[in-house]
Parts: C-alpha cells; sequence; structure tokens
C-alpha cells in the first residue's frame, strides 16, 4: 500500500509541464491527487514523474463569458459544489459536485482531475454530458476543443493525448425553460455510485419537450450518454408513461456488466430506476408509477 | 526533496522521497503519531487532518505536495492538558470504543465545530458519512457530536450582556482559539 518510487517536479509555468510530458511516456499529471494517489497505493500505476501543477494559477478560477461558464481545471471540488455562480447559472453541475466522494476529498480533489480521470461511475463526466459542456484541451501546439461526448472514450481513457492537458471546461448556462434531475445510488453516501443519472431538461412555453439528455453513472466502460432518450420524449408534453417507455428503451441499449456491486441485470436495473427518478424531478413531476 | 510543514503551529524541514504519502510524513517523520493509518486509499477517513484548515485525507497526499503549507492533527486539539469542547463530548458521550477512528472523526468535525453551527442528526450523519468506525458505534459519535455542536452554538448565541455570567472569556471558549 504504498506508492512506487518517482520523481517530482512543481511545475511553475505550462512550458515546464510539455518539457515534461515530451520527456518521457510514462508521466503524469497530478493535481489533487485524489485519484491518482490511491492508484500509486494500489500500484496500479507507476510513473516515471509526477508534474504537479497546482502552482499554475492560470488553471483555476470560475467565471462568465458570454452564455458559457469556464471551470478552470484545478478548481476543487467543493468550489464546483459552492459557488455562487455555479449555483445560480448552472445548478446540476453545483448539485452533481454535492454528491462527489466525502467532504474531506472535495476539499483537496480537482474538478479537472476528475473529468480527465473519466471514471464511469464519477459524477462530474455524467453531469458534463448532460450539460453538453466543452472541454478546452492545450498542448505546446496550442488549444483546441472537445465535446463532452467526444470526450470520453473507454476505460479511464479520453481524447486527450499523452501531451495534452486539460485546462478549463465551458458549460453553457442554463438557459430559460431548463431544468434538470440527478440521482445516485451507492452503498454507502459519497461512495462510488452503482448507478445514477444526470438529467438536463429544456421546455418550450406550451410545456413541450425540446431538448433532453442524460448522463448515466457507472454504465459502461466510460462516462455516457442515456441512448435514444430524444426519440421517446422531444417533441412531447412529458409525462410518468413516456418516461418509462423512454428509460425502457435506453435501458434495452446499456450494458453495465458484472462488478463486485452486483449481476449486470441488477446493475442496469439501478441505473434506470435512477434514472427514472432524475427525469421525474426534471420534468416536476411527483410520482412515476 | 526537502519539504516544510508547519504542523500544529510548530515548523519542521524533513528531506522525504517524493512518494512519501503525507500520513506516514506525519506519523513517522514528524512523530506525531495520534494520525491513524486505516485503509490507505482514501475510503475510511482514519487519517483524516486539516490542511490550511480544511479537512483532507493524509493518505491520498503526498506529503511534497503540501510543502508552505499548514496542517493540524489530532495533537492539536487540546490545550495542555484541557480538552477541547468536541474531545470532552466525545468523551462524556463514549463516543468511542477501541479509539481507532476517533482523530479522523474529530479532525473531519473540528471546522463545524469551530463554527458552532446546529446541524440535524440527519446532517450529522451526512457530515461524517466519510469516516467509519469498525467498532460500528455510531449512536455514541452522533450522540456526541451533537452534544458538541449544541453546546457550541448556546455559547455563540449567549449575548455577551447577558447569561448570569456567561461572558465568554477566551479561556472558556477554547473552540474559538483552536489552532
Amino acid at each position: 500500500m504504498k506508492p512506487p518510487p518517482f520523481d517530482y517536479l512543481r511545475a511553475t509555468s505550462l512550458d515546464e509541464v510539455w518539457d515534461a510530458l515530451d520527456s518521457d511516456d510514462d508521466v503524469k499529471v497530478i493535481a489533487g491527487g485524489q485519484s491518482l494517489v490511491p492508484l500509486l497505493s494500489l500500484r496500479f500505476a507507476s510513473p516515471s514523474l509526477l508534474v504537479d501543477i497546482t502552482a499554475l494559477d492560470e488553471l483555476g478560477g470560475i467565471s462568465t463569458d458570454g452564455d458559457v461558464l469556464r471551470v478552470g481545471a484545478l478548481s476543487r471540488h467543493v468550489q464546483v459544489e459552492k459557488h455562487p455562480l455555479i449555483l445560480d447559472r448552472t445548478p446540476l453541475l453545483a448539485r452533481a459536485a454535492s454528491w462527489v466522494a466525502h467532504a474531506q476529498i472535495r476539499n483537496r480533489g480537482t474538478f479537472g482531475g476528475s473529468v480527465a480521470h473519466s471514471d464511469s461511475a464519477a459524477e462530474f463526466p455524467a453531469a458534463l454530458l448532460a450539460l453538453d459542456a466543452t472541454m478546452i484541451v492545450r498542448s505546446r501546439a496550442g488549444e483546441r476543443r472537445v465535446r463532452a461526448a467526444d470526450f470520453f472514450h473507454a476505460y479511464f481513457t479520453t481524447a486527450l493525448t499523452p501531451t495534452e492537458l486539460l485546462t478549463a471546461v465551458e458549460v453553457p448556462i442554463a438557459r430559460s425553460g431548463s431544468s434538470w434531475g440527478f440521482e445516485e445510488f451507492a452503498r454507502r453516501r459519497g461512495d462510488y455510485a452503482i448507478g445514477g443519472a444526470a438529467v438536463y431538461v429544456e421546455r418550450d412555453p406550451d410545456d413541450t419537450c425540446r431538448v433532453v439528455r442524460a448522463g448515466l453513472l457507472a454504465a459502461g466502460p466510460a462516462p455516457c450518454l442515456a441512448p435514444r432518450l430524444e426519440d421517446v420524449l422531444v417533441g412531447n408534453v412529458v409525462d410518468a408513461g413516456r418516461i418509462n417507455d423512454a428509460v425502457r428503451s435506453a435501458m434495452a441499449r446499456v450494458n453495465p456488466g458484472e462488478n463486485v456491486h452486483g449481476a449486470s441485470e441488477y446493475r442496469r436495473d439501478v441505473i434506470g430506476e435512477m434514472l427514472r427518478r432524475a427525469l421525474a424531478s426534471a420534468f416536476n413531476l411527483e410520482e412515476v408509477a | 526533496m526537502k519539504t516544510r510543514i508547519i504542523a500544529n503551529g510548530t515548523a519542521y524541514e524533513r528531506d522525504v522521497e517524493p512518494r512519501r504519502l503525507l500520513s506516514d510524513f506525519i506519523r513517522q517523520d514528524l512523530g506525531l503519531t495520534g494520525t491513524n493509518i486505516g485503509c490507505e486509499h482514501g475510503v475510511c477517513g482514519s487519517c483524516t487532518v486539516l490542511l490550511d484548515g480544511d479537512p483532507v485525507r493524509s493518505c491520498t497526499t503526498l506529503a511534497v505536495q503540501v510543502d508552505g503549507q499548514r496542517v493540524t492533527t489530532v495533537e492539536g486539539l487540546a490545550d495542555g492538558t484541557e480538552l477541547n469542547g468536541l474531545q470532552e463530548a466525545f468523551k462524556a458521550c463514549h463516543g468511542l470504543q477501541c479509539g481507532f477512528c476517533t482523530p479522523g472523526f474529530l479532525m473531519t468535525l473540528l471546522p463545524i465545530y469551530n463554527e458552532a453551527k446546529r446541524l440535524t442528526r440527519e446532517e450529522i450523519r451526512e457530515v461524517i458519512s466519510g469516516n467509519l468506525c469498525r467498532c460500528t458505534g455510531y449512536q455514541q459519535i452522533v450522540e456526541a457530536v451533537e452534544l458538541a455542536l449544541n453546546e457550541a452554538a448556546e455559547l455563540a448565541e449567549t449575548p455577551p450582556e447577558e447569561g448570569l455570567g456567561r461572558v465568554p472569556q477566551e479561556s472558556e471558549s477554547s473552540r474559538d482559539g483552536s489552532p
């Protein structure tokens, strides 16, 4: 339960980060370390060098820019959970943050670290998929932008190449007529999700559903969107029956696989139930039979 | 790597390997063995300390990462032989059985205690959800937290000009002078 030996560099500039990332294939970036240090202790990771980016002030900050909210990669989970701008402009993200592990971990873990780590059971990736966020990715060559739907690839694998750094995420500010829901089930509050869903909805003034997206927790190898919800819900006034149809259709297309928390069928049931409750909450339906 | 921290008000400098966990640094390099190590991968909360005033897991933090920062461990709670109010409440309510997890609980709760917030039992359970007690003594722990927070809140709510000598003197309100 002790990490293997590695070198450590506290970067004072992005150029130092690019030099380090270019120096060897086994270089890892560390910020809060709340996912990485346990992996080191369990010896699932054995990097040659850790580059600590926490001194790079340009990677922090939470601000609005037009119709998006920009969340710097080094924002701590607790800042995302409690920042007035996030609570006001994109409350689903604040709600998701409140479900991330325990307070001790939210005090130290970073938003960008959680996103780049890409755990399918994590809250931020699911929320960012629902919110159609954009990842800001930088390398020595410059900046590129990747939509959340194209960012999460497979087990702990994202669109980031080994010489790139996630520097910030742009989250669209919730529009008028929007609402949301977030539900998660775990054995102990704060533990990794057995299943969960983050839902974002927009409705027209006549209550017709215009947009619906749901990021699922622990539904597959990578954070993913619930499939085909829009086929059942968009263009309709949504009631309990339509939600049940949408959940059934989505769950027929996901395969959460078996793990220590239970068999595939059980986990699919849990995820479906969390999705059903999150949709009901987003559409302000008290009871969904 | 040279690593300097201020632990419970005392400055320390040690040469450590980058892979040294903060929990091992505190226990072995600084000799502050009140911080206990349970699961060593961020699940049980036994190793919780304050880092610049906020509770964090010392087993999921590298010592070199906190160079120049301020750490408070359970040794920093009592004032000489006088226990902190949280410690008193744990003692009064039998909020510890084997005591292994207790430092982690105390450090998790300290900022809330210092803020003198009143919490419901459900909120208390939520606050301590990141700390495991393998004796499963949670009922007494919840009672201890409730007692400590109520006492702290009462003290904070008492107007200084009223209250039959309940004027909080500096010596009386050790929670205000927590490290």
